[in-house]
């Protein structure tokens, strides 16, 4: 009986996981296949892909044609339930920015949480990534290297599945050659990019996303993942057979019922629960990591959201993987008379270097692709090609006025209609209506092609959460405090998204459909809007610069780690959740050498 | 985090600078209380009265009418058929708007409790005043009762904002939401599919990519 309940858990548990997405889900994997028993506590309910997805249903079949409302902030089809930038009886508050942006806070209360949504992009941080303060003297370097992490990467990417090509460009690195499933063939769109984008420097590769191009291979990759351990290596290739390759059709953010992409309720949990060795309390809204006279973690407070009480899990090691930001809420709202700063907090800074990915995208119209025969062109379900940061060099020869790069992700393709699919097309019809439109229809259907960078972002000193003084949420937890300002660096990068990717249109033959956007701020996406935050916990090389050490155990508290983004001193352009994953793996490695020397 | 589908949908949507459709914001202002006590803001979830909520069931199949009471009138929705059956008649390839169900899509689109769908509702059933006006003074007919070619004469005027009279701004930015819901509505269904010639969304073995023959002639290979 995994799920259970404050009454029925079954302890003692050697440790506790707060949180159920990348992090939390990676501990549990590799954490309860090694025999510790586990206990996890999620905030939201159960959720179960495999009855939950909405695979085939076409928009039509839901209310406002599956548009984007303010329950469901990514289309009704999404896979997020309990979710979004606000989620019902937990509010949180904002200090606008000098232009009056806000940072905006997206979360998912459920199972598998945001991992639930997002694009399976999967890109490794490459050697630059984990030092870019030696490299250009700005922001934080990580206490360890790319080659540190690089085995992890390999394990998460054949436990997960990711497809990709097996390039390695500068700071751009890839696995030792078997660790990749194949690419997707590339859609005629991506033909198109991969053929002119080379006209403005740039180059193309196939993209890296958490798919399965085809079935994963159950017969040698447990005993990589596993050496030595049969018990863990027959559980992972039971889940591994009960994983269906791609069909080919259906959008990724609605998730996957055959288990075709990464979620962390498809790939980490099942295995996990299937060992014995993991538990887990749905709707519990941790609050507070409790302490034992001698300055060792205890366990975990959290109210059970179905009856409201306060609980008490106790563990001999508490992992926070509850997402950067609610981490760090955690672990400020944890304040008593010894630690009147909140725990692990003697550095105070807990909350802050938080960062998110700068985002800046354009639409462009392309009159080679209008007319085309008809093409199945759903592939899988997202990013096919992409390009990486290009112009290392420059950079570091300061001929740029940015010093961090970005990665350009790009789409096409004559995708299943939806109610934005012709909307506002006077930009090219004229305002036509009538038979004339229908013919547009034709014509315009797949000509479009998106670019959205996604570019680093240096640390800075007006980025940080903290405790509201006043506001609770609904249980009475206080709430979190955003600060945000991007710096002119992630400003100026933006507008030289904008002016790149106009020009690749025009290599392209097409025309965006508006003016590529020269002013900064308007350029940028705002604070939180790519999801992709990460710092508040960050890691470093002492106890004075960092809250936790290379392990991502906190420097205050030896048996406390976080799991998740929060322990990133740098969020480089590569989007965050493989690199969340490799490190809650490396991590959980080290909590199961210290539990063997009897240190935990 | 965001998948890219849905972003270039949000792109285009929130790029065109149409009310109809637009992206409901991240941050919607109507979700915000001002804090008096300092420039700070307190993002609070507001429950929307009869919504479908966070955690709808996204397996079932919706009527229209189930989620929340419809508005139409006979009389409008004689007025919404006619002109959505003016943006998309039927030809060739594919039936009318109204004849797969626009007009009860848009008809749901304007009840709905939202905020993006509250601010059309308003321009929808402002402009069904103006067009059954104008079609009374050219012609002293209601507009779902005039010729073609009549109703044809009124819409030429209000189909492209950016060339409409500044008095017919309104009317034009009416037109510009009404064929984006109309486009909407239509396209999603089977018959509009059918008429774009989509052929996804079954499930494949294998994905074999375009033909070549189809990159040649296109350069691209």
């Amino acid at each position: 009986m995994p799920f259970v309940t404050p009454s029925t858990q079954r302890g003692p548990y050697d440790v506790i996981i707060v949180g159920s997405g990348a992090g939390g889900g990676q501990t549990a994997y590799t954490l309860s296949m090694e025999g510790v028993r586990v206990l996890m506590l999620e905030a939201g309910r159960k959720y179960v892909p495999a009855h939950e997805t909405p695979m085939f249903q076409t928009p039509n079949l839901a209310p406002l044609g599956g548009s984007v409302t303010p329950d469901k902030n990514f289309g009704f089809y999404d896979a997020t339930v309990d979710g979004g930038w606000d989620v019902p009886g937990q509010p949180y508050v904002t200090v606008p920015d000098k232009w009056g942006g806000r940072f905006t806070w997206w979360r998912a209360r459920m199972l598998g949480g945001r991992t639930n949504h997002w694009g399976r992009i999967s890109l490794r941080n490459g050697p630059y990534d984990f030092k870019p303060k030696s490299r250009d003297g700005l922001g934080l370097d990580w206490p360890i290297i790319y080659d540190d992490v690089a085995p992890y990467y390999d394990k998460v990417e054949m436990l997960v599945g990711v497809y990709g090509g097996n390039e390695s460009l500068e700071n751009t690195p890839a696995g030792p050659g078997d660790t990749l499933l194949p690419p997707p063939t590339p859609l005629v769109s991506d033909h198109l990019f991969m053929q002119r984008a080379p006209r403005v420097g740039v180059a193309v590769l196939p993209g890296r996303r958490a798919v399965l191009t085809r079935a994963q291979d159950h017969r040698t990759v447990p005993a990589k993942l596993h050496p030595g351990n049969a018990h863990a290596q027959k559980i992972l290739a039971a889940a591994m057979r009960k994983r269906a390759p791609c069909l080919w059709a259906t959008d990724c953010g609605r998730g996957c019922s055959v288990g075709a992409n990464y979620q962390s309720t498809t790939v980490h949990l099942p295995p996990a629960l299937a060992t014995g060795n993991l538990d887990i309390i749905t709707h519990a809204m941790v609050y507070e990591v409790t302490m034992d006279g001698s300055g060792r973690a205890n366990g975990v407070r959290f109210i059970d959201a179905t009856t409201g009480r306060h609980e008490h899990a106790r563990a001999r090691i508490v992992v926070l993987g509850a997402s950067a930001c609610e981490t760090a809420r955690i672990l400020l709202n944890s304040k008593s008379g010894r630690y009147p700063n909140g725990l692990a907090n003697s550095s105070g800074l807990v909350g802050r270097y938080v960062l998110d990915t700068v985002g800046s995208s354009v639409v462009g119209q392309i009159p080679l692709l209008e007319s085309l025969p008809p093409l199945n062109e759903n592939a899988a379900g997202g990013l096919q090609v992409y390009a990486p940061w290009w112009l290392y060099k420059e950079q570091l020869a300061h001929q740029l006025p940015f010093p961090r790069g970005y990665h350009i992700e790009y789409g096409g393709g004559k995708q299943l209609p939806d109610p934005y699919t012709f909307y506002g097309l006077e930009w090219l019809t004229g305002g036509s209506y009538g038979k004339k439109l229908k013919e547009d229809a034709r014509r315009y259907y797949g000509s479009f092609v998106e670019f959205d960078g996604r570019g680093a972002m240096v640390p800075n000193d007006n980025c940080y959460v903290e405790i509201d003084p006043v506001v609770k949420d609904q249980f009475g937890i206080p709430v979190l405090r955003f600060h945000w300002q991007w710096g002119d660096y992630e400003q100026r990068q933006a507008v030289h998204m904008q002016e790149t990717f106009g020009a690749i249109v025009e290599a392209m033959g097409g025309r965006v459909q508006t003016p590529v956007v020269t002013d900064p701020v308007k350029a940028i996406s705002s604070g939180g809007q790519m999801i992709h935050e990460v710092g508040g916990t960050v890691m470093g090389a002492d106890a004075r610069s960092s809250v936790t050490n290379k392990w991502s155990q906190t420097w205050d508290v030896p048996n406390l780690f976080v799991a998740d983004g929060g322990v990133f001193p740098y969020n480089a352009d590569k989007n965050p959740t493989l690199t969340i994953m490799a490190l809650a793996w490396r991590m959980s490695d080290h909590i199961l050498e210290r539990m063997r020397r009897r240190e935990l | 985090m965001t998948d890219r589908r849905t972003t270039i949908k949000l792109i285009m949507a929130a790029a065109a600078g149409v009310p109809a459709l637009r992206r409901a914001s991240a941050t919607d202002p109507t979700e915000f209380q001002p804090d008096p006590r300092v420039a700070v803001d307190v993002q609070r979830y507001v429950p929307r009265m009869n919504g479908y909520g966070p955690d709808p069931n996204l397996i079932k199949a919706y009527e229209k009418g189930e989620l929340w009471p419809l508005t139409l009138d006979p009389q409008q929705r004689q007025l919404a058929a006619a002109l959505s059956d003016l943006i998309i008649p039927a030809d060739e390839h594919s039936p009318s708007a109204s004849a797969v169900g626009v007009v009860d899509f848009i008809d749901e689109w304007i009840s709905a409790p939202y905020p993006q769908q509250r601010q059309d509702r308003e321009t929808v059933l402002d402009g069904f005043i103006w067009l059954d006006g104008e079609a009374r003074h050219r012609a002293r007919r209601p507009f779902a009762r005039l010729l073609e070619a009549q109703q044809r004469a009124i819409c030429d005027r209000i189909c492209d904002a950016s060339r409409a009279p500044a008095d017919l701004q309104r009317p034009a930015q009416f037109f510009a939401t009404y064929r984006n819901l109309t486009a909407a509505g239509f396209y999603i269904t089977a018959a509009g599919r059918k008429d774009l010639q989509y052929v996804g969304n079954v499930p494949l073995k294998q994905f074999d990519g375009p033909p070549v023959e189809l990159l040649k002639r296109l350069g691209l290979v």
